[in-house]
């Protein structure tokens, strides 16, 4: 453990302990912690993070990684009660395949996961199991084509 | 986005549904469909997405100088608010920093960025509670800030003036000068709209007690910039996570504990002498220098990822960039503060009585370009 980023490097451990080698950490530097793990320890992982203090979703997406052939899937949450950890951006992450994109829903853990969730959900096509609104936020009721953040979704006049 | 149609559907009962929107309401397109039992708000559903225009995609077509200006279509009204994070985090990937000076200047932009933001909410406020002149008032004076940006940007509204490696052009010699001299004005008139408005009955009347959020609701639900001050958390990116030099400046964060609509209006009202503080400050401490540092050929990163919050105008704005080595990113993803504000709507609404709507609607400054994207 490197002298720099202690408190990140003690919040990293302490999940270490925790997961074992369920969890991989992808990385730490200063103010930005990356923890990633399997789809199905997503949850318990979530409802770790919170119990460190980290309380709202400050941002969620995903990526489309076409030739990996999988979506990664990442939640940004920070915490704005206690002043000591609000300068840090915990990251979660996961990858879950193409040819079955759903993973468990995280809102029961963290409810401001709700809109953003519900924004991957139209723009990748990854349905999030639980959620009670899978439907279309902000793109027209009648889109018809593939959910337009995946890669093989070409801007029109850009092919 | 959903069918539009019918805008008015009996439930049966006293039950009526009623769509309000999506006209643009003095902010941009959005509906909200609300469910009434007579005078009372029973069900409130946020509609956006009639001003989506799928940012994030078009991202991935444009370079990082191309960039600029698209991302910062969503929230003109803040423009510097909005680019500033995007440039941030593309200086992180293409692997720059900004000279001192330039960071300094950013600083001056940004501050008078939320200031014209804030004076245009204020406006928009006070028709939205029929005071009309506080909507005359604000927008008039919101011109001498928006003057003082133009000698900077060389534009009223759009300036695009970040640029990864430092900013577009200097500061005119004279801007401190006019600046001081804006500021003194508008500190007097700060009093004068306490008087006429903050202070008056009739707005208080209408924003006491209304739209309360309560601290642990506000955390809960992800709530952002000032509508999170408001209930008592003096979280501000500027001092959690201080980006540019705000870290050698002094100021205080506004805070209020009601969490009510007029809490969140005098959290933002106080906001404005903090900004021009900040700006006062820094042009104390500004020294002559460079104001870019100069990168030759494209732009490209190395493969990985940055991602870098800031405090716009609504609150936290947030970037995550991943970086593939081309010219243009891989993936961009905008998480802005109205779209995280939305979910409160939905919270403050049911329960309150419909003729409080717009008192509660707009005192979020939800903003629906920026929300959709």
């Amino acid at each position: 453990m490197s002298a720099k980023f202690v408190t990140e490097n003690q919040l990293a451990k302490s999940l270490k302990d925790q997961f074992k080698n369920k969890i991989k950490e992808e990385y730490i530097e200063s103010n930005r912690i990356k923890i990633s793990t399997g789809p199905e320890n997503l949850k318990n992982l979530a409802i770790a993070v919170k119990e460190l203090g980290f309380e709202q979703v400050m941002s969620q997406g995903g990526t489309d990684y076409p030739e990996n052939n999988v979506y990664r899937i990442e939640y940004h949450i920070i915490c704005v009660s206690k002043k000591k950890l609000r300068s840090i951006i915990f990251s979660i992450m996961t990858e879950i395949p193409k040819d079955k994109p759903e993973i468990e829903t995280l809102i029961d853990v963290l409810p401001s996961a709700e809109f953003h969730e519900q924004e991957t959900f139209e723009n990748f096509g990854i349905t999030f199991i639980g959620h009670p609104r899978m439907e279309k936020l902000l793109l027209p009721e009648d889109w018809d084509d593939i959910p337009p953040l995946r890669k093989d979704y070409i801007l029109p006049g850009r092919g | 986005m959903q069918n539009a149609g019918m805008n008015i559907e009996d439930k049966g009962g006293d039950q009526l549904v009623l769509h309000v929107g999506p006209q643009h309401p003095g902010s941009g397109h959005f509906r909200l469909i609300i469910t009434v039992d007579g005078d009372y708000i029973v069900g409130a559903k946020p509609d956006p997405g009639y001003v989506h225009r799928g940012a994030e995609k078009m991202a991935e077509y444009r370079d990082y100088i191309q960039n600029i200006p698209h991302l910062e279509r969503p929230v003109i009204i803040d423009a510097t608010g909005v680019t500033l994070p995007y440039v941030l985090t593309a200086e992180r990937i293409i692997d720059v920093e900004a000279p001192e000076r330039a960071q300094y200047i950013r600083m001056i932009m940004a501050e008078l960025n939320r200031i014209i933001s804030h004076l245009y909410w204020l406006g928009i406020y006070g028709i939205f509670l029929g005071h009309s002149t506080m909507f005359m008032w604000p927008m008039g004076d919101r011109e001498l800030f928006i003057d003082l940006a133009e000698s900077i940007g060389g534009t009223r509204v759009t300036f695009s003036y970040v640029v990864p490696g430092g900013v577009r052009n200097d500061i005119p010699t004279n801007l401190k000068e006019r600046a001081l001299k804006t500021f003194d004005y508008f500190e007097k008139r700060i009093e004068e709209y306490k008087k006429i408005f903050f202070n008056n009955p009739i707005m208080t009347a209408r924003t006491e007690s209304i739209g309360t959020m309560s601290q642990a609701d506000a955390i809960k639900l992800g709530i952002t910039g000032s509508n999170l001050r408001a209930t008592g958390i003096d979280s501000d990116t500027r001092k959690d996570e201080p980006y540019c030099l705000y870290d050698r400046v002094d100021f205080e964060i506004p805070t209020r504990k009601e969490g009510d609509s007029y809490a969140r209006c005098i959290v933002r009202l106080e906001e404005l002498q903090q900004s021009m503080n900040i700006i006062k400050q820094v042009l104390d401490l500004i020294e002559p220098g460079p104001i870019k540092q100069v990168i030759g050929g494209v732009m490209r990163g190395e493969p990985g990822e940055a991602f870098v919050r800031t405090e716009a105008a609504r609150g936290t704005m947030f970037y995550h960039i991943v970086s593939d080595g081309e010219k243009q990113p891989y993936r961009v993803k905008i998480s802005v503060p109205s779209f995280r504000n939305l979910i409160g709507m939905t919270h403050l609404l049911v329960g309150s009585k419909l003729a409080d709507m717009p008192a509660i609607y707009w005192s979020l400054d939800y903003w629906p370009v920026e929300a959709d994207r």
